[in-house]
């Protein structure tokens, strides 16, 4: 008896505080202006690898050379090409903790926090900085949300690119990396028969990182583009056919003994036991600084098969978040992120073009210097990437990860179709 | 009237000192365990999705989802097989390593600190070094305790472990599991075995039982409650382990289990309400083996 009414008291205590956490978020401050508080502005991003943290700390010392007064917080969280990063981020802010300033990739990955009213719409910098001139058109389109721009973008990445050792090919004996995936397959069973691995691959990002470019190079760039706004099909026969491709290909590549991450991915490229590996072009910035490697000799790249011409395009950004503890320290950095300076220290550390059209072209050389041609060639054509959050919502991406994950392990065509396909009518 | 003033009197005073005693830790029990488990209860009823919060009603509509979504299916399966390799081997391993203790080894403090050692480590530190132990690449790429193998020309044990296509992949995380807790269990039964008053195995001696028998009849009826308490101490850790396998291979749905899924689930894509829905199944999963465990014991304790 003298049990129950002690239990029944803690009950009834534990009950009255259910209700608290729920209305605790009422309290809000605006964050305050720019005043005299702003000596420190505290950044998180998720560059913390070789190549990626060299570029972030090249601008951060431009960003300290014009603005002394300001200590910068780098807040970077490593691992998974961001996951990380964005789970500690989401925590932190529906905290109502915001970090000053956050990294995302450009496009629908900002889509529920555009909603969630986390960030602020900065389109006034643009228009104080000249922006809307110096970013091309076609990137400005693709971060407005209802005539609003809440980032600035730092550089331009390409997906669609196809890297390899020059000696790997010779020894051998194949000519030129192949042009469509089926001459890729072709050469894959040239490669396995002598005891190369045709396609090294990393964790499950880097799986969806090669989907999206085997679907991009066999259905092309209206159909691609349509597999994210609902007007191709998932299920029709040429989805399926590609998909049935794509267990081909993953059945060349080392899948089973997958790389913890891509870095380790490209070394098997590097040292010789793979020929092939699809990924961004941040490789680059590690396998010309980490790795010290030559471009044309000790690596080269071309568009991933059937992908010539077409820039499958992701781009980091900035943010300012809504309740930034230092706004105007953060408004300096955003300003710093979109300034020639800061990109042109940036992008050539990074790998990447920068988003502006009037950087320093002197500073991009090698494998950069073509990338920035063909992205400002009028006749290239863009498509966003689905692995790096610019075609798919958070949702929608994450239950493809999913399915994705489910599919590489059993191959089942029809249903990973179906489950996308199911995602998207849930998710758009 | 002034009788029961003076009877609430006298129990305010038998009561308040005590209450007044455990009241913080209980409010702080009530607002950080208990509140947010009803919360998180509350909100595997909602629609919740994305970054803002919606507190409506769906009844159970995430529970029905959830049981027909494949991946948590995987889920379930994998941590089952999960559960039951890794609670018999430490088990066994751990009564093993007591024993041997028992029979009085040299240096038996040095062998006590050696198997318990393995748990003061993290599960992510553990993780990291059986991801390069468990490697399974081939021929110039072998390493790990495939490599191992190689080197004593037992070659033929070359094994996938957790990477191989089997679907009982994920015991091979189990290795790691026990290697951390064995020790663990190994100082439970230990103590088990030493609290076996020396009279009881001299009188069944005495009396001409062989020291088999002596085990069996005498002391393994006294070690009954330790392995329950190992048990349910293993048994919840299983359920709820996240870093191991989250730090050893990510996105292998071959080790996936359903603490991960909720994270992955509720933190990138945002699907909140089914990330709290797979916590609330947890949550209840644990007590299923918590609670007996408990009641078990305190009848025993009122028996004594």
């Amino acid at each position: 008896m003298r049990y129950s009414r002690r239990g029944a008291v803690a009950l009834g205590l534990a009950a009255a505080l259910i209700a608290l956490p729920a209305c605790s978020s009422s309290a809000n401050d605006d964050g305050g202006s720019s005043g005299s508080s702003d000596t420190e502005v505290e950044v998180f991003s998720w560059w913390a690898g070789p190549g990626e943290k060299e570029g972030l700390e090249a601008m951060i010392a431009d960003f300290a050379k014009k603005n002394s007064g300001i200590k910068f917080n780098n807040a970077a969280v490593a691992g998974g090409a961001g996951t990380n990063a964005k789970t500690v981020l989401a925590t932190r802010l529906q905290a109502k903790n915001p970090p000053d300033s956050y990294q995302v990739h450009a496009g629908l990955e900002l889509a529920s926090d555009i909603q969630a009213g986390y960030v602020e719409d900065i389109t006034y910098l643009y228009d104080q900085e000249g922006w809307k001139e110096k970013f091309p058109k076609g990137l400005v389109d693709a971060i407005t949300v209802d005539g609003k721009i809440y980032s600035v973008p730092v550089n331009i990445h390409r997906s669609n690119l196809l890297w390899f050792n020059p000696a790997t090919l010779q020894k051998a004996g194949i000519s030129a990396p192949p042009k469509t995936w089926d001459e890729f397959l072709t050469q894959a069973a040239t490669l396995k028969s002598k005891n190369i691995t045709a396609l090294s691959i990393g964790p499950g990002w880097t799986q969806e990182h090669l989907l999206e470019n085997v679907l991009l190079g066999e259905l092309g760039t209206d159909k691609y583009t349509g597999l994210w706004n609902g007007s191709t099909d998932w299920k029709s026969a040429e989805v399926t056919a590609t998909l049935t491709k794509y267990t081909k290909i993953l059945g060349f590549s080392d899948l089973k003994s997958a790389a913890a991450d891509w870095q380790p991915a490209l070394d098997k490229v590097v040292d010789g036991t793979a020929a092939y590996n699809v990924m961004g072009d941040w490789a680059d910035g590690y396998l010309k600084g980490a790795k010290a490697l030559k471009f044309k000799t000790g690596y080269d790249v071309v568009a991933s098969p059937g992908s010539e011409g077409v820039y499958n395009f992701l781009s980091d950004s900035f943010t300012l978040p809504v309740g930034a503890p230092h706004k105007g320290a953060a408004e300096k950095w955003l300003v710093e992120c979109g300034s020639i300076e800061g990109q042109d220290a940036f992008n050539p550390q990074k790998g990447s073009v920068p988003a502006r059209v009037d950087a320093d072209k002197s500073k991009y050389t090698d494998y950069l210097a073509t990338a920035l041609a063909e992205w400002q060639n009028p006749a290239t054509k863009i498509v966003g990437s689905l692995a790096h959050g610019v075609v798919a919502n958070n949702a929608f991406k994450g239950e493809i990860d999913t399915a994705l994950q489910i599919f590489v392990q059993d191959s089942d065509v029809a249903k990973f179709a179906d489950a996308v396909a199911k995602a998207y009518a849930a998710n758009k | 009237m002034p009788r029961t003033s003076s009877r609430a009197r006298r129990r305010l005073r038998a009561w308040g000192p005590g209450l007044l005693l455990v009241s913080p830790s209980l409010i702080l029990l009530g607002i950080f365990v208990y509140g947010f488990l009803g919360w998180n209860i509350r909100v595997s009823f909602t629609s919740w999705r994305g970054q803002t919060p919606v507190y409506d009603w769906v009844g159970t509509r995430n529970y029905t989802e959830l049981f027909d979504n494949e991946r948590f299916q995987i889920d379930v399966r994998n941590l089952a097989v999960f559960t039951v390799v890794f609670i018999g081997g430490s088990l066994l391993l751990g009564f093993l390593m007591a024993m041997l203790l028992e029979k009085g080894v040299r240096f038996e403090a040095f062998f006590r600190s050696v198997f318990l050692f393995p748990m003061a480590i993290s599960f992510i530190a553990t993780a990291i070094i059986w991801r390069w132990l468990l490697n399974n690449g081939s021929g110039p790429s072998t390493a790990g305790l495939n490599k191992l193998f190689d080197n004593i020309g037992l070659g033929f044990l070359f094994s996938d472990w957790h990477k191989t296509p089997s679907s009982w992949a994920i015991a091979a995380i189990a290795l790691p599991a026990g290697w951390a807790l064995s020790g663990y269990v190994m100082a439970l039964f230990l103590a088990g075995l030493r609290a076996v008053p020396e009279e009881l195995k001299e009188a069944a001696r005495v009396d001409g039982a062989p020291e088999r028998k002596v085990f069996w009849h005498v002391v393994r009826p006294m070690l009954l409650p330790v392995l329950m308490s190992a048990v349910v101490i293993l048994a919840h850790i299983s359920m709820k382990t996240f870093d191991l396998f989250y730090a050893i291979d990510q996105g292998n749905l071959r080790i996936d289990t359903p603490a991960l899924y909720m994270w992955f689930t509720t933190f990138q894509p945002g699907f909140f309400a089914r990330g709290a829905t797979i916590a609330t199944l947890l949550l209840f999963g644990i007590a299923a083996v918590i609670v007996p465990y408990i009641w078990w014991s305190v009848r025993t304790e009122r028996r004594k």
